[in-house]
């Protein structure tokens, strides 16, 4: 930092301080193109902020592109806040998915905390009220030496955060493996319900239109935090623990209810909240999206701090905070909403019409730079690819799961940590503040909110996937399978699904071989959300997670939502059916099992499935659930029919007897089909076959808590104390944190 | 005939407060943690749960404070109902309306889960109308709770302990949160028309959410205030 700090506000820069910014010569070169001068280092902060992978995305913008976006039900696609679809009745469901891997690895707490923060400004900003939020997490092995303070941290971080502010948690999805041990994934979700004819978007738009500076005050936390995300860590990532920024749950609930209160006015033109790159961002974007210009005054910005520089108060990443404009005239409504609710309320500049953002600190200019040029000519690179060269190899593990029995199988499956209940973590997450989880995603493959208030029951459900595992194999069929396997489990709860959001965690781009991964991966998601009809509304990319030289699985995440009336009726009774949408799995090659039987050596082929059969199988899982004819439904996860039959024992109070084709492995085990295991009414189960003849009865729920797999001849059972494994797997991980 | 529900800044069931004791076929008014005075007309208050002025000090100690208070307190002794759940039972606590205090659960985490609890006592117009055996969801950090063994002993004899969590340790304590024998409700004031607990029955109270076991304590408010 030697060469930036040496210098004051105004001082002209070099080449030097350019690259400590993360500039390379010819995105420094551009920048003097666009002043007509060489910046100084106000001007070259917003800059190297604006124009860092973080916020411009220069290394994925060209294939971002590529993904579907529009659809009959779009209301705000990609490039805003969030994304909106419309869910009827004038309602939109308003959702997103983002990343916080890099703060979250070097402060776990504080790291997930400001991540849910930061997912929920960004829904709210929208005019949407959150209703629920969820989350994906990838950790480093479980007997890595760092993963279990990690996971504790994060997962107190996340419950902190939400618990306090007052949304639910209704959705986890946690796996380890040794690719995460030096970079972790943090991907929040948040989804909120906003009336259609009630959507705020980021602009200032309005010459004379006051600028106001809302919520917390601005302290030195967090500056660069958007340039670190943009670079690879190295061993000495502790030195970075100041850039990492402090939440405060409290004072977001409280510009939650005052912006609302806001929205509900008819003061607003535009908002923005204050996230990555802080008042830079919010103030560049929601100009440039005007096609105008701001002016701001930096001494009226609230600080924490006596005597922050320039540079300084637009690059803090100081939490809780929002731009917004108002219409001239009704500056005092703004003022007295937020005094209301006890915010700082400033406001710190106007609207203007040159097209020039212009910062004004001591009673001088301190920076004048174009708006529109810095946002359309940001740097686009289309970076080399090159595929990685390791053939695919037959997987000899199989053979070995094979020579395995069922007793040992399952055995061996229940105590995995990727397959693990959810309970120690999601027991963490008030998952039912807001009284409208309808299911939360404890023993569902989705959750499900109710949409309160609204016309008949009316419903919607969310969950996050991710393959990194497959992904790592074959970036492209495994992205295309995360998309299959997150639609199926929306169908699983009766509902249809809408709409993606996306979260691209991906190593060095600067690598051709994790570049082509990044390519293909979306190569996949674009190929499966066209298919499959779900738009991508929203999302964001989080490149450089590489920790010495050594990348991270590609990691596509994909939120998906749903729309439907009400949930899955949840109740069982002894007597009622064991169905089995799709024919049972065969082939191995792939399953999650079997790595129960020794490392991966070598990348081997996995199964695709067939998109007719998704289709198919989705849409009576969906009609059949909606029907009211299946009470529970399991879609095919890692873990296979096996693991589906363990998470419908886990969930009821009673048994489960299913019979298989072979009492072997193979059939509980293997994942190469699309199918869904449910339980099915005694008084609906007829007629459920009778519509839909891809469905078998397989079994039965027995009077007595037993797991029963049962052929012709032989049966091996487990007792509910076995589940006990399976239920402390992940306490087990953290049992030593302090 | 209004059940006044209060807002602390950083509370966050005061929605699902207003909106049970409308689908109970009550009517509800906010009361903001700055009036001084009560809603007209309020025949009945609820303390909500969440995280009043962000519980930077002990749980509910800011709240207890605040102008609201002293309206909540005058109304309670003379004889009006008052439920505070989770953060308002903390804060009825700190208010000196109900004896004891919440502490942090004994596990050291947050937790939000479905809870078996036993009715102990049938005093007041909270409890005579519940049924013996309940279950409702909590979500707390803070929900053991503790007192002096004697004043446990006087709760006890007095029929103010109200609820008990099912699930205890040998010791009696509830495995859930090391609550004292187990206490997840208690009940004061002249008549038993003050009572404090840790579960949430405006989650559970309709039928859209899986169960309406916590609707006798929204209608005992709605009733009782008429």
């Amino acid at each position: 930092m030697s060469r930036l700090s040496q210098l004051t506000d105004t001082d002209v820069v070099d080449i030097a301080a350019a690259e400590e910014a993360g500039l390379s010569d010819m995105e420094f070169a551009r920048a003097q193109k666009i002043l007509g001068r060489v910046p100084n280092k106000v001007e070259l902060g917003c800059i190297a902020s604006m124009w860092s992978e973080h916020c411009s995305y220069k290394s994925s913008r060209v294939h971002l592109k590529k993904l579907p976006s529009e659809g009959p039900r779009v209301v705000q696609g990609p490039g805003e806040n969030a994304g909106i679809i419309d869910i009827g009745d004038g309602l939109g469901v308003c959702f997103k998915v983002e990343s916080h891997n890099h703060p979250s690895f070097i402060e776990p707490f504080q790291g997930s905390a400001t991540g849910v923060g930061g997912i929920l400004r960004d829904v709210f900003t929208m005019g949407a009220r959150p209703i629920a939020l969820g989350n994906l997490l990838r950790f480093g092995a479980a007997h890595h030496e760092k993963t279990p303070r990690l996971f504790d941290g994060v997962v107190r971080g996340i419950g902190h955060y939400g618990n306090c502010f007052g949304a639910p948690t209704s959705y986890t999805d946690v796996a380890f493996a040794n690719a995460f041990n030096g970079n972790i994934l943090v991907n929040a979700f948040a989804l909120g319900i906003v009336p259609l004819d009630g959507i705020f978007l980021g602009t200032a738009s309005g010459v004379g239109n006051p600028i106001f500076y809302v919520g917390a005050k601005t302290g030195r936390d967090g500056i660069h935090g958007a340039t670190m995300a943009s670079d690879a860590f190295s061993d000495d990532e502790e030195l970075e623990r100041p850039t990492v920024q402090v939440g405060d749950p409290f004072r977001e609930k409280l510009l939650l209810e005052a912006c609302l209160e806001c929205f509900a006015t008819d003061a607003l033109v535009g908002i923005q909240d204050m996230g990555a790159a802080g008042l830079t961002s919010s103030t560049f974007e929601m100009a440039s999206r005007a096609g105008g210009g701001v002016h701001i005054d930096l001494d009226k910005v609230p600080t924490r701090e006596a005597g922050m520089s320039a540079y300084e108060k637009m690059l803090s990443e100081s939490q809780e905070r929002m731009v917004l404009v108002a219409h001239k005239g009704k500056e005092q409504v703004v003022r007295d909403i937020f005094a209301k609710w006890e915010l700082d309320c400033v406001e710190i500049g106007r609207v203007t019409d040159d097209g020039m953002v212009v910062l004004e600190q001591g009673g001088q200019e301190v920076a004048r730079v174009p708006a529109r040029p810095l946002a359309d000519e940001a740097p686009k690179y289309d970076r080399p690819c090159h595929p990685a060269t390791m053939s695919l190899k037959r997987d000899e593990r199989v053979a070995d799961m094979q020579a395995d029995n069922v007793k040992g199988f399952i055995t061996r499956l229940m105590p995995q940590p990727d397959v693990a209940s959810r309970r120690f973590v999601l027991e963490q997450f008030d998952r039912h503040v807001g009284a409208s989880t309808l299911v939360d995603g404890m023993h569902s493959p989705a959750a499900v909110h109710d949409v309160v208030d609204s016309p008949a029951d009316k419903a919607v459900s969310l969950c996050l996937v991710a393959r990194d595992d497959l992904c790592a194999i074959e970036p492209s069929s495994g992205a295309l399978r995360t998309v299959q396997e997150a639609y199926l489990r929306i169908c699983a709860v009766g509902h249809e699904p809408i709409g993606v959001s996306d979260c691209l965690n991906h190593g060095n781009p600067q690598n051709p071989e994790q570049m082509n991964a990044f390519v293909e991966v979306i190569e996949g998601l674009a190929q499966a959300c066209g298919d499959l009809s779900v738009p991508v509304v929203s999302g964001n990319v989080s490149l450089y997670n590489e920790t010495d030289g050594r990348s991270i699985w590609p990691t596509p995440t994909i939120a998906m939502v749903g729309l439907g009336r009400g949930a899955p009726a949840m109740t069982v009774a002894p007597g009622d059916a064991v169905v089995l949408f799709g024919a049972w799995p065969e082939r191995l090659e792939g399953a999650f099992g079997l790595r129960l039987y020794g490392k991966l050596t070598d990348r081997t082929m996995f199964a695709d499935w067939a998109h007719g059969e998704v289709l198919r199988t989705g849409r009576a899982m969906r009609e059949a659930v909606a029907a009211g004819q299946v009470a529970r439904l399991w879609p095919m996860v890692p873990g296979g029919v096996g693991r589906m039959a363990i998470e419908l024992f886990d969930g009821i109070a009673h048994g489960l007897e299913v019979v298989v084709p072979k009492l072997a492995p193979g059939p509980l085990a293997a994942e190469d089909r699309p199918v869904g295991l449910g339980i099915a009414p005694q008084a609906t189960v007829e007629a459920l076959t009778r519509q839909h003849p891809d469905v078998q009865v397989v079994g039965k729920v027995l009077e007595e808590g037993r797991l029963r797999f049962v052929d012709g001849t032989d049966e091996v059972t487990f007792e509910r104390a076995d589940l006990a494994r399976r239920d402390e797997a992940w306490a087990r991980i953290v049992a030593g944190v302090r | 005939m209004t059940v006044a529900v209060v807002r602390f800044p950083g509370s966050n069931c005061d929605r699902d407060c207003l909106h049970v004791v409308e689908a109970v076929g009550g009517s509800a008014a906010y009361a903001w943690h700055q009036d001084t005075a009560l809603p007209a007309g309020t025949t009945a208050v609820i303390v909500p749960g969440g995280f009043s002025y962000g519980d930077y000090l002990r749980t509910g100690a800011i709240a207890a404070h605040s102008p609201i208070c002293a309206a909540v307190r005058a109304f309670a002794d003379a004889g009006g109902l008052v439920l505070g759940i989770c953060n308002g039972f903390q804060i009825l606590c700190e208010l000196r309306l109900l004896p004891g205090a919440l502490a942090d659960n004994t596990g050291g985490r947050f937790v939000c889960r479905l809870v078996e609890l036993s009715r102990e006592s049938d005093q007041g117009p909270f409890l005579s109308q519940l049924p013996t055996t309940l279950t409702l969801p909590v979500a707390h950090h803070a929900g053991r709770y503790v007192d002096a063994p004697d004043r446990l002993d006087a709760l006890a004899a007095q029929g103010q302990i109200a609820l008990t969590y099912t699930q205890k340790t040998d010791d009696g304590r509830a495995a859930l949160n090391g609550s004292e024998r187990a206490i997840a409700g208690v009940v004061g004031g002249r008549a038993h028309n003050v009572m404090g607990l840790m579960p949430h029955p405006e989650r559970r109270a309709e039928a859209r959410l899986g169960g309406c076991d916590g609707r006798p304590f929204i209608t005992a408010l709605v009733k009782g205030g008429a």
